[in-house]
């Protein structure tokens, strides 16, 4: 935790946000041409590209599922994503957030539906500065309801945290490295249930409720931009 | 072990939905904990935790190596995980996969948030050498929860652990010195199971969650979160999951301090 620079002055942040804003957010759904349904996501510098294929036939047999059908992610940050060339090809880093991103949007997509199937989200993060793993998953959960996967609800992601003892919504990159906490949530904003949770930093309960409270509410804000980049494609 | 079948997943459902579970503990009761140390002569620190039958091995091996650029005074913490061929049926020779990968970085999580380790006393020369504190998980026997089993081995071998003296230029692996370790960070996982919450899932129990979260717990901070597998929780649910894990976690370190 270095302290050199000063990340809250009178309430306002280095980019001018007060404690619950979000950064700047741009939404599209089908950006491109193959796959079955995509999405694009911005947050601030953020951005990625997401697309889906399926639901279609899962391979190697054996992981087939008699009764349901699975849905698998891939998160994978561009080399030119970071301000250092990342090696390409996943980190472990990478290999946790796919899985994590299964279990927030496995759960809102009708699996019973397609058994022995796949549903193959892939999920490209174009520029990096914090929150990629959310934004990532805001433009993986426009590609789901554009390749008209039936859901019960929009997953809408975004982080809160901690930086000089006060929780603040949406951590840019000089917030996150010079924070205390990190909990990127996502969330069905329409039944209020979060699917994806992390959190690391050092806390106490009373600090998570608002630290909850704040992503919650930037998750009903990143819902409506998501429905509108998708009302655009009617 | 065979695969589980339906009828035994449906059994075990039924049984929670009463309050009850296939084995009679109570829904928060953990499995008999059993911790013993010392079960690796080479390394600098281990631990074998068992719950119930599952059975996992913890070694701290100690390093020389060149610290990370953007922390060139401060010692390096590395944690792994092997779900090798022996410990299931159903898991296979390779590379680490997904669940490796969670289950390594979760715990990682866990000593690194809680700043259990005191990483700027390992530097030894700033940009140059510093210690690598290498945590190694080996899964003998998988009957669930790993997470919870991984956590308390790893905290336990890092107390049990002694540090090599390094001098000229040398790592003496036969002169050691105790190793400071600050808090004991321990997880504990809350599982979802229809309106029910339990504690330490079998395998079969982990099939038919609903849902998981991870909590770990230093003495008095929360440091780690892990949602996993499927599902949702609302926020008062995560706050209740919050409290239960923190009350089950003060028990769970007395064994290990």
């Amino acid at each position: 935790m270095k302290k050199d620079k000063k990340l809250l002055k009178n309430g306002k942040r280095i980019d001018g946000r007060g404690i619950g804003d979000l950064r700047e957010m741009e939404a599209e759904a089908g950006v491109l041409e193959r796959a079955d349904g995509s999405g694009y996501f911005r947050m601030g510098d953020t951005e990625a590209i997401a697309a889906v294929f399926g639901p279609r036939e899962l391979h190697p047999k054996h992981k087939q599922k008699p009764q349901r059908g699975i849905l698998q992610c891939r998160y994978n940050l561009a080399p030119f994503s970071v301000e250092d060339r990342k090696r390409p090809g996943p980190s472990r880093r990478a290999k946790e957030i796919g899985k994590v991103a299964e279990g927030a949007l496995s759960s809102t997509v009708f699996l019973e539906e397609f058994p022995t199937a796949t549903i193959d989200v892939y999920m490209e993060v174009i520029t990096a500065d914090a929150g990629t793993r959310c934004v990532a998953l805001n433009a993986g959960a426009i590609a789901l309801a554009d390749a008209g996967i039936p859901m019960k609800g929009i997953i809408s992601a975004c982080a809160a945290g901690k930086i000089e003892d006060t929780p603040v919504l949406d951590l840019k990159g000089e917030e996150d490295q010079g924070g205390q906490v990190d909990l990127p949530i996502a969330m069905n904003a329409d039944t209020g249930e979060v699917t994806l949770l992390q959190m690391d930093g050092m806390t106490n309960i009373e600090e998570m409720d608002e630290m909850l409270e704040l992503a919650i509410k930037g998750c009903e804000k990143v819902a409506k931009k998501q429905r509108e980049a998708l009302m655009k494609t009617f | 072990m065979m695969d589980i079948t339906e009828i035994e997943e449906q059994s075990a459902l039924d049984k929670i939905k009463k309050g009850e579970r296939l084995d009679d503990r109570g829904l928060e009761d953990f499995r008999d904990v059993e911790v013993e140390t010392g079960v690796a002569k080479k390394a600098e620190g281990s631990a074998e935790v068992r719950l119930g039958d599952t059975k996992v091995i913890v070694g701290v091996k100690f390093g020389m190596g060149e610290p990370f650029p953007d922390t060139p005074d401060e010692g390096m913490l590395m944690v792994n995980a092997e779900l090798g061929p022996m410990a299931s049926p159903n898991f296979e020779s390779g590379p680490p996969g997904k669940d490796a990968t969670e289950l390594a970085r979760v715990v990682d999580r866990g000593i690194r948030e809680s700043e259990a380790l005191p990483l700027k006393e390992l530097c030894v020369e700033e940009g140059e050498k510093v210690w690598k504190v290498m945590v190694d998980i080996h899964i003998l026997d998988y009957d669930g929860n790993l997470m919870d089993a991984s956590a308390l081995g790893a905290a336990k071998a890092l107390i049990e652990a002694e540090i090599p003296e390094y001098e000229d230029g040398e790592v003496k692996r036969e002169k050691t010195k105790e190793f400071p370790v600050n808090k004991v960070p321990v997880a504990c996982t809350v599982v979802k199971v229809g309106d029910k919450y339990i504690l330490d899932p079998s395998l079969i129990e982990e099939k038919i969650a609903d849902g998981m979260v991870t909590v770990t717990w230093t003495e008095d901070e929360l440091c780690s979160l892990q949602k996993r597998g499927n599902g949702g929780f609302t926020k008062d649910e995560l706050l209740d999951i919050f409290e239960i894990a923190r009350k089950k976690t003060d028990g769970l370190r007395k064994i290990i301090e």
